[in-house]
């Protein structure tokens, strides 16, 4: 084949084609909702969804999502039109996501209520124990250093939250941050009532458990951090383009990469099961329980996602118990 | 409160159903992505038809011993005690449903399944067996028998399904017969737990309190009055649910009969 040909067929081609003629249909009734004329062939879809945000004022593009076929895949904001199977005219489908609220303001809610929620508890705030417990504390320690680890920890996710995560996505459903935050706020209310309770018992082996306890609490929530500073650094030097796995890095922490697909889930865990153990409490061993289920379900996916898409992705590796799960 | 089968509400059963068989009830987690199908092969289904014969037989014998009771003592009154062997058996025997859902044998949720099967469980055995007090109690009889019917509809339902011979009848029955016997069983639910209350309370039954070592309690007596509360958005949720499977079952096979 000559390069002329070659030319020579770009340039036809591009002469053939004129504007798209894109009709967005309701994905449920087919009912016609906006019809655009005259699009430009490379246009993407985020303009699209910009435009049919101009005709519905509440529907926001992150709320929308649009498919080439009802029962398909969603199509991405970054998709231009002409690379799409469409032709001349484009029928896309739309769905309503519901009022979706950015991933910011989901952390702070999450995380700001159990903050608040525990120190109510600590604080003995009236109404929740026996009157003559109001505002008294608990002449043991660990309920004080409990209470520490605990604000620390949601203030370190704070942080996070704000100053180093990156996020993929924009926004999250409405339905599902009420989801989430019932069932944080009323965990932690729950675990936060028998820590701080009058009749509350210190554990067994005494200040021993407390101190190993504490220590590893404070190794996993390093950890964790580390973790996260790294998965950042590794978006923030490939870009969404360049797609890596994360590695180990120089800090120590880091060095659970050699083991697991995801050491943020692992360290995590080990902070609340190291709480737990501090605590000598069955609701933080419970919640524990079900972060590590939960947690279990996101890594094996992550891994399946990594080795999917990396050859050369290690074996060693497991999702998030080292040779084991 | 579950026995109306909402099994039937996920389950698409055999290869051949006339009607698209029920739909999905509302999960609240749609983020699953879309499963294919594995129906059963030929050995689960021959387990499954032996299972569901037997689950049928066993509800038979249950019905059976309530009216041969009725018929000797000449009231209804107390007549748990007389199946109550069959009853505990046959009714935790359905915890293997949840088993064949894991599997994969019968294309239903496992959640929905397990949440249906545990909460029959849950009053059969922390209910009706550990308050000895309520078993003499009428609301007693009206859960069971509600039950009885709907398990033996429910079973030769499947039966025939995996035979692909389902008579109109049985599905007509199955998809008719809990507008009485769903409103019918979660009375007798409802008062049988109300009954348990004050022994409950009295007896701290199954209970922990504060102080011990791993600073954890547990009252049963709330636990039970919240159960009774989540009847309340539970219940129509499902019912509603089986009346529009129910006009989409039957209206489809109209459909066929008019051709």
């Amino acid at each position: 084949m000559s390069r002329t040909t070659f030319f020579e067929r770009n340039i036809g081609r591009t002469r053939n084609i004129g504007r798209i003629t894109v009709e967005v249909l309701d994905g449920r009734t087919r009912q016609q909702l906006c019809f655009l004329d005259k699009v430009e062939p490379h246009a993407t879809i985020g303009e699209i969804k910009s435009l049919f945000h101009k005709s519905y004022q509440q529907l926001y593009p992150a709320r929308q999502d649009l498919k080439l076929d009802p029962k398909g895949k969603s199509l991405r904001d970054d998709d231009v039109l002409q690379n799409l199977p469409v032709g001349t005219t484009a029928t896309i489908y739309f769905k309503d996501l519901g009022p979706q609220v950015g991933w910011t303001m989901v952390f702070l809610a999450e995380y700001l209520g159990p903050l608040f929620i525990y120190l109510l508890f600590y604080f003995r705030a009236p109404y929740i124990y026996s009157h003559q417990d109001v505002f008294t504390s608990s002449p043991y320690s660990v309920v004080t250093l409990a209470c520490a680890c605990h604000t620390c920890h949601y203030i370190k996710r704070l942080i996070e939250a704000i100053f180093v995560h990156r996020f993929s996505h924009g926004t999250m459903p409405l339905r599902t941050i009420v989801r989430n935050c019932v069932y944080y706020w009323a965990f932690s209310a729950w675990l936060a009532f028998y820590i701080n309770h009058p009749l509350y018992t210190p554990p067994s082996y005494g200040d021993m458990q407390v101190n190993y306890a504490l220590a590893i609490f404070v190794l996993c929530e390093l950890g964790n951090f580390s973790i996260h500073v790294a998965l950042n650094n590794l978006k923030a030097e490939g870009g969404p383009k360049c797609r890596r796995f994360p590695h180990p890095t120089k800090n120590p922490f880091t060095w659970l990469f050699f083991f697991v697909s995801c050491p943020n889930y692992t360290y995590e865990v080990g902070a609340w099961a190291s709480f737990s153990v501090m605590t000598q409490c069955l609701p933080v061993a419970l919640f524990t329980f079900l972060a590590f289920i939960q947690m279990t379900i996101w890594a094996k996916g992550k891994h399946k996602t990594y080795s999917r898409e990396f050859k050369d992705y290690p074996q060693l590796r497991m999702p998030i118990i080292p040779l084991l799960l | 409160m579950w026995y109306t089968g909402i099994h039937v509400v996920s389950a698409k059963w055999g290869s051949v159903m006339s009607a698209p068989a029920m739909g999905t009830t509302k999960t609240a987690h749609s983020d699953v992505a879309p499963k294919k199908k594995r129906g059963p092969g030929a050995l689960a289904t021959a387990y499954l038809v032996i299972y569901n014969v037997v689950m049928t037989a066993g509800w038979l014998v249950i019905a059976v011993g309530l009216v041969r009771a009725y018929l000797v003592r000449g009231s209804y009154h107390g007549l748990y005690f007389s199946i109550e062997k069959p009853l505990k058996f046959f009714q935790t025997g359905a915890l293997l449903e949840i088993l064949h859902c894991a599997v994969g044998i019968v294309p239903s949720s496992v959640v929905l399944t397990g949440f249906q099967v545990l909460s029959r469980v849950f009053l059969t055995w922390a209910v009706t067996h550990s308050v000895r007090e309520v078993q003499s109690e009428d609301s007693v009889l009206l859960f069971v028998s509600a039950w009885t019917i709907t398990e033996i509809i429910r079973y030769s339902f499947y039966t025939f399904s995996l035979l692909n011979h389902l008579p109109y009848l049985i599905k007509w029955a199955r998809y008719t017969f809990f507008l009485v016997l769903y409103p019918m069983g979660v009375t007798g639910e409802l008062l049988t737990i109300y009954a348990a209350l004050p022994y409950v309370q009295k007896t701290g039954l199954y209970s922990v309190t504060l102080p011990n070592k791993y600073n954890f309690s547990f009252d049963y007596y709330t636990f039970l009055i919240l159960t009774m509360v989540s009847y309340i958005p539970l219940f129509p949720q499902l019912y509603f649910h089986m009346m529009r499977q129910r006009k989409k079952v039957l209206a489809h096979v109209e459909e066929y009969k008019t051709e």
